[in-house]
C-alpha cells in the first residue's frame, strides 16, 4: 500500500459541489502535480466535514485544518504554504469555532475519542474508507486467531459495560447467552435512541456504520448466533438509509453472509425500523415491536439471553456498546482498560444541550467531573449565566445542582447521587429555569410514553403530573410535598419496567436539591425563576418606558393601554402572559415580577 | 371507533406494493404499516382491512398495533403536517414560545387538523437535532434554530406554492 504523508480531503456535499468542488478538486491534483508533490499528498473525496457555508470546504490530516472560502485562483497559494513550506495557510483557515457542524466538533483537550473516532472524517457510504482505518481488522483477528470463548474473556477484560445506560457488564451478557441452549440465537442492536436531547447514537450510525455492524458480527462469533437486528427508530431516516448501504456493502465484501471471511462462520444482518414509541427502548418491547406486536415490555426474568426473539436466546445490546468492540479486539483490552475508573473502563459519548456554550457531542473518558465536563469541554454556561442544574440520564435521570458537580462521571457516582448515566444525554440549566417546571416536563413525557401495561406507571405518572401541574398553576397545597415522595417511591417500586422505575427520578432528584423551591410555589405562590405563568406577571417600568406603543400593538388580548410617548400599563386581568411585549420592547421596560 | 376510508384502488396499490417489498409475514407487519401510512398519509379502514387479509393477522391485532406507535395516523392528516419537537433540549432553548406561535397561526390545537385539511400539527419525540433547537419539520423539511417571530414566514412558504 502507497504511504501519503498528507491527505486533503474535499468536501464534495451537495452545497460544496455547487460552489465547485469539482473544480477544486482537480486544481489541486493539477498543482500537487506541478509542485511535485502527487506521490506525498493525497486529495480525496469526502462527505460534509463543516457547515459547507463557505465551500468548497476541505480538511487536511494529520494536521486537521480546515480550509474554506477560497477561490480556485487560491489554491497554488495553500498548496505552496501548507505542503512546500509546511505553514497553515492562515488566510483561508476556518477557526475551529465556525469549522465545526454544530453537532460533533474538533475534540477538546479533556477528550477521548473512541466511538466517535471516525465520525465526520470519512465517508459512512464508503466501506473503503472505515477499512483504511482498520475497519474490519478486530473481525479478522477474531475469526481467525481467537476461539468465541477468547473474543468473550478479551471484552470481559476491557471492563466494557453497557452503554445503554445500565452499566450491564457486556461480556457476561455474553456469556448468558453463549451458555443458553438452542441453536437459533439472535444478536440485536438497541438503536430505538428515544432520550429527548441524546443524538450520540445517531451520530455514530450516520457517521461511521461499519463500527456497529462489525461489533454486532464479532458478538454474533462470540454467541452463536446467524441472525441480527438493527432496530433503529423512525424519527432517524437517514441513519436506517446509511445502515442499508452499509450492510450492502459489508456483504458485498464478505463480512456479512455465508463463511465470512472465508471461515465456517456465518452471520447477516438486518434494519428493523421503529414507528414512534419511546418504549421501544426497553429490551423485551423491542424484540415485541420487531415480531410486529405492539412494543409492551414484558416482566423479566426470562431475560433475553435464555428467551428472547421468537423465544429464542438472544443479546441486546446498545448502538455504543457494539461501537467498542472492534477497537478492543484490535487494540487489546489493556489498552481500553487504560481509560476511565477502576469499575467504569473506557469513554462514554455524551449529548451536551441546554444552556451551555457548545453543545454537541463529546466523548470522555470516564472520570471526569461534571465541572470538566460543562465548563472544559462545554465552554460554562451560555451569555455567562449561573449555573443551576444539570441532568443526566435522559428523562429517567436527576438533576444535579452546583454542589455535585466535582463528582466524577461513572456509573456508580451518578446512582448514588440519585441520578443516572443513562444512554448519555446531558441537559445543562442556567439560573433562570423553574426545576418544578422542568419535573413537571419530565413527568409530562414519560407520562405521554408510557405504554400503559402496568397499573403503578399508568396510573401513576397522570397523578404526579396532576400535583405538578396544581403547583406550577398556583393551586399547590399543604401535603402535596409528601404525596409525591409517596407517589414516587410506589411507583419505583412497582412498575414492570425502566421506564415506569425511572419514571420518579427527576421528581424525586428535584425534592431532593430543590426542595425549597417547591415549596416557595406552593406556600408563597411564587415561582423564583419566573417561568411557570401562573405565578408571574409582566410590569411596564414607568420611568423605562417611551410610549413607543409597539407592546401594545402586538399584544394578542390588548391587554396594553397607554398614550402615545406616555409610559404603558398592562393589565393583569387581561393579559395572558404570552411575553410577546417583553419580546417586542427595544428598550427593555418590560419585567417579570 | 370507525375510521375512514378512501378510493379501494389507491389503498390496494399501496398495500400490494409494501406488502410485495417485505412479504406477507407477521414480523413484517410494522414496516408495511409504515410504508401505507406514509404512502397513504395515514392507515384508512380499508388498509388494515386489506393487510389483515393478505398478512392473516386478526383486524383486532391490527387496530391494536396501529393505535400504539405514534407515526401511524388512523385519522386523515392535512396537506401539509408541522411537527413540533416537545423535548426537553428544545423545551429549554425557547421550544414553549414557538409552539405557544404554533397554536396561535395555525388556529388548531395538537394532533388536529384544520378544517381546510391545510394543516395537521402534531407533536414528535426527540429528533436527535438538539444542537440547532428548538425544531420543527413541515413534510420532510426541517427547521432549526426556529425563532417563534419566523413562523408565520415559514408557513407562508406551503400556504403560497399551494404544494
Amino acid at each position: 500500500m502507497k504511504y501519503y504523508r498528507s491527505h486533503v480531503l474535499v468536501c464534495v456535499d451537495p452545497d460544496c459541489l455547487r460552489k465547485g468542488a469539482h473544480e477544486a478538486l482537480d486544481a489541486f491534483q493539477d498543482e500537487l502535480v506541478a509542485q511535485g508533490l502527487i506521490d506525498e499528498v493525497q486529495v480525496l473525496e469526502t462527505s460534509r466535514i463543516g457547515a459547507c457555508s463557505q465551500g468548497p470546504e476541505m480538511m487536511v490530516y494529520p494536521e486537521g485544518v480546515h480550509y474554506a472560502g477560497y477561490t480556485v485562483d487560491d489554491i497554488p497559494f495553500i498548496v505552496e504554504e501548507h505542503f512546500l513550506k509546511g505553514r497553515v495557510a492562515k488566510k483561508f483557515e476556518l477557526a475551529a469555532e465556525k469549522a465545526i457542524d454544530e453537532e460533533l466538533s474538533a475534540p477538546t483537550p479533556k477528550e477521548v475519542r473512541v466511538v466517535l473516532r471516525n465520525c465526520g472524517r470519512i465517508d459512512p457510504e464508503n466501506i473503503e474508507d472505515y477499512i483504511a482505518e482498520d475497519g474490519y481488522m478486530g473481525l479478522a483477528k477474531a475469526l481467525t486467531e481467537m476461539t468465541p470463548e477468547q473474543v468473550i474473556d478479551e471484552v470481559l477484560a476491557s471492563g466494557l459495560r453497557g452503554r445503554g445506560g445500565a452499566g450491564f457488564p457486556t461480556a457476561k451478557k455474553w456469556q448468558f447467552c453463549r451458555a443458553s441452549a438452542g441453536t437459533e440465537k439472535y444478536v440485536i442492536c438497541n438503536a430505538d435512541e428515544g432520550d429527548p436531547g441524546a443524538f450520540m447514537n445517531r451520530r455514530v450510525l450516520e457517521g461511521d456504520p461499519h463500527a456497529v455492524i462489525e461489533g454486532m458480527i464479532i458478538a454474533a462469533y462470540a454467541i452463536g448466533a446467524s441472525q441480527g437486528y438493527i432496530y433503529c427508530r423512525a424519527e432517524y431516516p437517514i441513519a436506517v438509509q446509511t445502515l442499508n448501504i452499509a450492510i450492502e456493502q459489508a456483504r458485498a465484501m464478505g463480512f456479512l453472509g455465508q463463511n465470512i471471511l472465508g471461515t465456517d462462520f456465518s452471520f447477516d444482518l438486518e434494519v428493523r425500523m421503529g414507528a414512534g414509541a419511546f418504549v421501544c427502548g426497553e429490551e423485551t418491547a423491542l424484540m415485541a415491536s420487531i415480531e410486529g406486536k405492539r412494543g409492551e415490555p414484558r416482566p423479566r426474568p426470562p431475560f433475553p439471553a435464555v428467551s428472547g426473539l421468537w423465544a429464542k436466546p438472544s443479546n441486546v445490546n446498545n448502538v455504543e456498546t457494539y461501537a467498542n468492540v472492534p477497537q478492543i479486539i484490535t487494540n487489546g483490552a489493556a489498552w481500553y482498560a487504560g481509560f476511565g475508573t477502576e469499575k467504569s473502563k473506557g469513554t462514554k459519548t455524551f449529548a451536551l444541550a441546554g444552556d451551555v456554550k457548545h453543545t454537541g457531542l463529546i466523548e470522555v473518558p470516564f472520570g471526569l467531573s461534571l465541572r470538566e465536563v460543562v465548563f472544559d469541554v462545554g465552554g460554562g454556561i451560555k451569555d455567562d449565566k449561573g449555573f443551576k442544574a444539570i441532568q443526566t440520564g435522559g428523562p429517567m435521570g436527576g438533576c444535579l445542582p452546583e454542589a455535585y458537580l466535582d463528582l466524577p462521571v461513572d456509573y456508580e457516582s451518578l446512582t448514588a447521587a440519585g441520578s443516572m448515566m443513562g444512554s448519555g444525554g446531558l441537559v445543562v440549566m442556567d439560573d433562570e429555569t423553574c426545576m418544578v417546571d422542568i419535573a413537571r416536563f419530565f413527568m409530562e413525557f414519560t407520562q405521554e410514553e408510557s405504554c400503559g401495561k402496568c397499573t403503578p406507571c399508568r396510573v401513576g405518572t397522570k397523578r404526579i403530573l396532576e400535583i405538578l401541574d396544581r403547583i406550577c398553576g398556583g393551586e399547590g397545597r399543604e401535603g402535596d410535598i409528601e404525596m409525591l415522595e409517596t407517589l414516587c417511591e410506589q411507583i419505583k417500586q412497582d412498575s414492570l419496567c425502566g421506564l415506569g422505575q425511572g419514571a420518579p427520578t427527576p421528581v424525586v432528584s428535584t425534592l431532593k436539591h430543590f426542595r425549597e423551591e417547591y415549596e416557595i410555589h406552593i406556600r408563597e405562590k411564587r415561582c423564583p425563576a419566573k417561568v411557570c405563568k401562573a405565578l408571574i406577571r409582566y410590569e411596564i417600568l414607568p420611568d423605562v418606558c417611551t410610549g413607543c406603543t409597539v407592546c401594545a400593538r402586538n399584544c394578542p388580548t390588548g391587554a396594553i393601554t397607554g398614550e402615545r410617548r406616555q409610559a404603558h400599563v398592562i393589565d393583569v386581568d387581561t393579559c395572558v402572559r404570552c411575553g410577546i411585549c417583553m419580546q417586542v420592547c427595544n428598550f427593555n421596560a418590560i419585567v417579570i415580577r | 371507533m370507525t375510521i375512514a376510508t378512501i378510493d379501494g384502488k389507491v389503498v390496494l396499490e399501496a398495500v400490494n406494493k409494501a406488502v410485495e417489498e417485505h412479504g406477507a409475514t407477521i414480523d413484517e407487519l410494522i414496516p408495511i404499516l409504515n410504508d401505507v401510512n406514509r404512502t397513504l398519509g395515514y392507515l384508512p379502514a380499508n388498509a388494515l382491512d386489506e393487510i389483515s387479509r393478505r398478512l392473516r393477522v386478526p383486524k383486532s391485532q391490527l387496530f391494536s398495533v396501529s393505535s400504539f406507535y405514534r407515526m401511524f395516523s388512523t385519522k386523515p392528516r392535512g396537506k401539509h403536517v408541522v411537527q413540533f419537537c416537545e423535548s426537553a433540549p428544545c423545551h429549554v432553548v425557547g421550544g414553549r414560545q414557538v409552539w405557544a406561535s404554533l397554536l396561535d397561526h395555525l388556529k388548531i390545537g395538537p394532533g388536529e387538523t384544520s378544517p381546510d385539511g391545510n394543516w395537521t400539527l402534531i407533536t414528535t419525540s426527540c429528533l436527535g437535532v438538539c444542537g440547532v433547537g428548538p425544531v420543527i419539520i413541515i413534510d420532510d423539511d426541517i427547521y432549526g434554530n426556529v425563532a417563534p417571530d419566523q413562523i408565520a414566514e415559514i408557513l407562508a412558504r406551503y400556504s403560497e406554492t399551494g404544494e
